[in-house]
């Protein structure tokens, strides 16, 4: 079996495999694992306000490094990279619209919660 | 399995075995991996979910007879309908047109021999039938009376007692009957991307089947989100995990958001195939080339898609933020658009058409008539100052009511009358067909315009009682529910007579020109002895009726006279 | 669901045909694989479909498994929204360095996972094998680190909202909550504290609501302790149709599903980690 990555008429001949070379395999390790350290030694490093946004755009890179190798996105078929994406744009459409109706109900929760008793008391 | 070789019977037009005769015995369908199968066992299991759903809608009717105490109490009043909603929502309607008719219809009807898992079909099969013994076990274990939509704190932290069991095993069971739908989702997605033979393009796939594909595209992405709001509701029932729940610090309205994510999205996994069935059954009864073939395949898609953006409309009155309600509302009109193409593309696909009144173009034309009132009584819910008043009235239960049941159930019945010679290999007596159909209109207008009538007066939802000059209009509605439990009586019995008593069916009794009249009544274990070859599948040209067999037959090259495809 | 999954990947074996015997051959007769392969399903015209279709359906599902996790994610975003002091409260009874040991094992075990995919592929029977158990013990391994994080939060009290009951410290005047609190109130580090230390919680009392932090924390790690239970069950299936030497070049199909599925386990795993333990 060769080690081929592209359609080729090759790679007909020899099935529909395209197994992923090593050096690469470890490649994209070695990056996740760096990313992870990063994440962890800027993790109070950074100023507040960019906090998550870091930590998000971090965890994206390593999404995606995992997503195109560890995943085969790069050699999939087009349908299924963008059927499994559709799912992040729904996840979005699911977080942005509730959230844009949050907050309308929190002061009449917090004046519920004043004038009913906790279910576990909280032991000072 | 169907390799079976018949050099004895080569000379035979017709296979002598199909796939209710290749083998028998309990294990034979239990454990069956054929799609025709797990459809019909689907068939019977959903129509035995639909008489069960209805013997509860019945019960409630006539509890509603007068203002006081007709038939029960009104605890077991309040578990009779929140039974009627969660039996039909999530044991009947959500499968019945897909996992039946569609688990049958699909891979014939796209020239497949199967689903692509048929493994995974049976699971989703027994999945279902999991979900419904917890539903079963909830009736049991002390009923519940939440509504089908298990509203949060009721359902959460009100509820104790007897009935908490009953709540946790009802949820779970949707929970259950979620999975079950997402996998024949999956299943049929795979299904048309994969198995379409060679000349099968997508435009040349029946319109049922884009209705099919939408409708597995919502099941995907909308029914997991079911499941998790239904764990999170069990979680927060047995560990207190204060998400929803309000005395922990929870939020209840966001139990509203999660659980419309799903639920309106589902209001077109349910009406999104009795779209796709009665774009086949005026195709093929009008013998007319379907108009704006393009437009309603597109139009399903875009149903599937805009159906995520408006859930927010079952919440103008919950204290959702004025912002949300705006736009929700104006998102809602959106899905009108699709919607009102397909009824046009259905109008004009008559318009001097030799129509045929059919049994299944009865269900047709009442689909179209019932299906209409039910859409633009939508368009006042969804507008916003209207909906302040007519929100959890009767009108609301009106509305839904024309769009799930005079929508879906009608053409749940109007897809069984037309595949009924495919499935069973018999035809069923057009007299009594009619005359069911007809007790099916009548009853069911006569139970439910009344409620337009109650809803706009100001008659809420869900109530026991009712102020007494509301009570004409409960005995008209309640009367019509007795007619229509009847016209669905006759109508399955008609059904069923036909077993015993029908004419053996041709290939294709209606002239139909997809693929799956082009196989034998019923198919063959493999569908198809060669695979077919796939032309236009509204080309009414391609056949023509022989009285001497009574049934439509190819008609040859020579004799069409031109491209009816270009209509 | 991870039945569902076993389902999927195994659900084109075909039927009434034994399942071993047979070693995969890097060339076959037939490049369409028209031949009788013995996992040919019969309603596939090739192996390359019912590869296709595999593939297809299981990339569906990854999408009906993210889309199940969304509610959490939507439940994280808006208590952290409305209410970042529980978030703020809670973060710090989280130990960050156990959450970052376990982010790097679940890592390792991508790695050798997608090994494993490649050794299928090219018909390595033996290093496939050798891959496919130590994704199952790296996994196990996660489930122990968990293990011992979840029983350190029981006993502190630290538990969902409706169990909520923090075992909190004496309050010492003088002593309230000074630097960041993970030094000494996470478990896992004993040194300069007193062994009674650990028993309790020190610093500031929790906020109204607190709970819904270990709920959401609970709910998300928990779902996600339960995929990788279901991983595990998979991989060995796996492993033990590798060793009867099921898979080659023309039919891998099942350790590509499970792979792409413990891929995503590892997805999900690398945003709960920065939101869960690395809140600041
Ligand atoms: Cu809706």
């Amino acid at each position: 079996m060769s080690e081929h990555s592209s359609h080729s008429a090759a790679s007909h001949e020899h099935g529909f495999a395209h197994p992923m070379p090593v050096p690469m395999l470890l490649a994209v390790f070695a990056s996740l694992i760096f990313f992870t350290i990063l994440t962890v030694v800027l993790n109070g490093a950074v100023p507040d306000f960019l906090e998550l946004p870091v930590a998000m755009l971090i965890a994206t890179i390593k999404a995606l490094l995992v997503m195109l190798f560890f995943m085969h996105m790069v050699h999939d078929k087009l349908f299924n990279v963008f059927a499994f994406l559709s799912s992040v744009i729904f996840l979005g459409l699911f977080i942005i619209s509730t959230l844009v109706d949050t907050g309308v109900n929190q002061p009449a929760i917090k004046e519920y919660r004043l004038t009913t008793p906790l279910v576990a008391p909280v032991q000072k | 399995m169907a390799t079976v070789a018949e050099p004895m019977l080569a000379h035979k037009h017709e296979p002598e075995e199909n796939y209710l005769t290749c083998s028998s015995g309990f294990l034979s369908w239990a454990m069956t991996l054929d799609h025709k199968r797990i459809g019909v066992m689907y068939l019977f299991a959903v129509t035995a979910s639909m008489l069960l759903g209805g013997v509860f809608a019945l019960l409630v009717r006539i509890e509603l007879l007068t203002p006081d105490k007709t038939l029960m109490d009104h605890n077991t009043y309040n578990h009779m309908f929140t039974l009627h909603g969660a039996v039909m929502v999530f044991l009947f309607i959500i499968p019945s047109i897909p996992a039946a008719l569609g688990n049958f219809i699909l891979p014939v009807m796209l020239g497949a021999k199967d689903v692509a898992f048929p493994r995974l079909n049976l699971a989703s099969f027994y999945l279902w039938v999991a979900g419904a013994i917890f539903f079963l076990m909830a009736i049991a274990m002390g009923s519940l009376d939440t509504g089908w939509t298990f509203y949060t704190p009721y359902s959460s932290s009100v509820i104790s007692g007897s009935q908490a069991g009953g709540i946790v095993a009802a949820v779970f069971g949707a929970f259950i009957l979620g999975f079950s739908s997402i996998f024949t989702g999956l299943n049929f997605i795979v299904t048309v991307h994969t198995l379409r033979p060679p000349g099968m393009t997508w435009f040349r796939m029946p319109l049922f089947l884009w209705a099919l594909y939408a409708t597995s595209v919502i099941q995907l992405l909308a029914t997991p989100v079911l499941g998790i709001t239904l764990l999170l509701l069990i979680l927060e029932r047995t560990l207190g995990i204060g998400v929803f729940d309000p005395a922990l610090g929870g939020d209840p309205v966001l139990f509203q958001h999660f659980f419309w994510f799903y639920s309106h999205p589902a209001v077109y996994i349910m009406i999104l195939p009795a779209m796709g069935i009665i774009s086949e059954l005026i195709a093929t009864f009008s013998r007319r080339h379907i108009f704006g073939y393009r437009f309603i395949a597109y139009s399903s898609i875009a149903i599937a898609l805009l159906g995520f953006l408006v859930w927010g409309h079952h919440m103008f009155t919950s204290g959702q933020s004025p912002l949300a309600t705006v736009i929700f509302s104006a998102l809602t009109f959106t899905v009108s658009i699709p919607s009102a193409i397909k009824v046009f593309n259905w109008l004009a696909t008559m318009y001097k058409g030799s129509i045929s009144l059919a049994t299944p173009m009865l269900y047709a034309q009442s689909f179209i008539f019932l299906f209409t009132i039910g859409g633009l009584t939508g368009l006042f819910l969804g507008t916003l100052a209207v909906d302040i008043h007519l929100h959890d009235t009767y009108f609301v239960v009106a509305h839904f009511h024309y769009v799930m049941m005079g929508g879906t159930l009608i053409a749940f019945l109007g897809g069984m009358y037309y595949w009924w010679p495919k499935i069973t290999g018999k035809m069923y007596n057009e007299l009594w067909g009619a005359i069911g159909c007809l007790m099916v209109f009548v009853g069911f207008n006569l139970t439910f315009f009344p409620q337009f009538m109650l809803g706009s007066q100001g008659m809420p939802r869900r109530y026991y009682t009712y102020l007494p000059h509301f009570q004409g209009y409960h005995v008209i509605s309640t009367i019509g529910a007795l007619v229509l439990g009847t016209g669905i009586g006759v109508a399955l019995a008609t059904l069923l007579w036909s077993l015993w008593t029908g004419r053996k069916a041709p290939a294709n009794p209606w002239g139909g020109v997809t693929l799956e009249w082009t196989c034998s009544s019923p198919p063959p274990l493999a569908n198809f002895e060669k695979t077919p070859t796939v032309g236009d599948p509204y080309d009414m040209e391609q056949v023509k009726w022989d009285a001497k067999t009574e049934s439509w037959i190819p008609r040859p090259v020579s004799e069409r006279t031109g491209n009816s495809a270009s209509h | 669901m991870s039945t569902a999954t076993a389902d999927l990947a195994g659900g084109h074996a075909a039927d009434g045909h034994g399942a071993h015997g047979h070693s995969a051959d890097g060339h076959g007769a037939d490049p369409h694989g028209h031949a009788h392969h013995p996992f040919h399903a019969h309603h596939f015209d090739s192996l390359e479909q019912q590869f296709d279709s595999g593939k297809l359906g299981t990339w569906l599902f990854l999408v009906t498994e993210i889309l199940f996790f969304s509610g959490l994610f939507v439940a994280y975003v808006i208590y952290r929204t409305t209410h970042p002091e529980i978030f703020e409260w809670g973060h710090v009874h989280l130990n960050k360095y156990l959450g970052a040991i376990n982010t790097a094992v679940l890592i390792f075990s991508s790695l050798t996972m997608a090994w494993a995919v490649r050794a299928a592929q090219l018909g390595q029977k033996k290093l496939l094998v050798t891959m496919l158990w130590i994704t199952f013990a790296c996994a196990g391994a996660f489930l122990v680190v968990k293990y011992f994080e979840y029983s350190h939060k029981f006993h502190l009290g630290l538990l969902p909202a409706g169990m909520f009951n923090p075992v909190m410290a004496e309050p010492v005047a003088g002593h309230d909550a000074t630097g960041h609190g993970d030094a000494h109130a996470a478990g896992g580090h004993a040194t300069g504290h007193a062994a009674d230390s650990h028993d309790v919680i020190h610093g500031p009392p929790p906020p109204p609501g607190a709970g819904i932090f270990f709920s959401i924390y609970y709910a998300m790690t928990g779902l996600h302790a339960i995929h990788i239970l279901g991983g595990m069950a998979l991989i060995a299936w796996l492993a033990v149709r590798a060793s009867k030497g099921h898979f080659g070049p023309t039919y891998f199909g099942p350790v590509d599903y499970v792979g792409l599925y413990w891929h995503l386990v590892d997805l999900i795993w690398i945003y709960l980690f920065p939101l869960l333990y690395l809140i600041h």
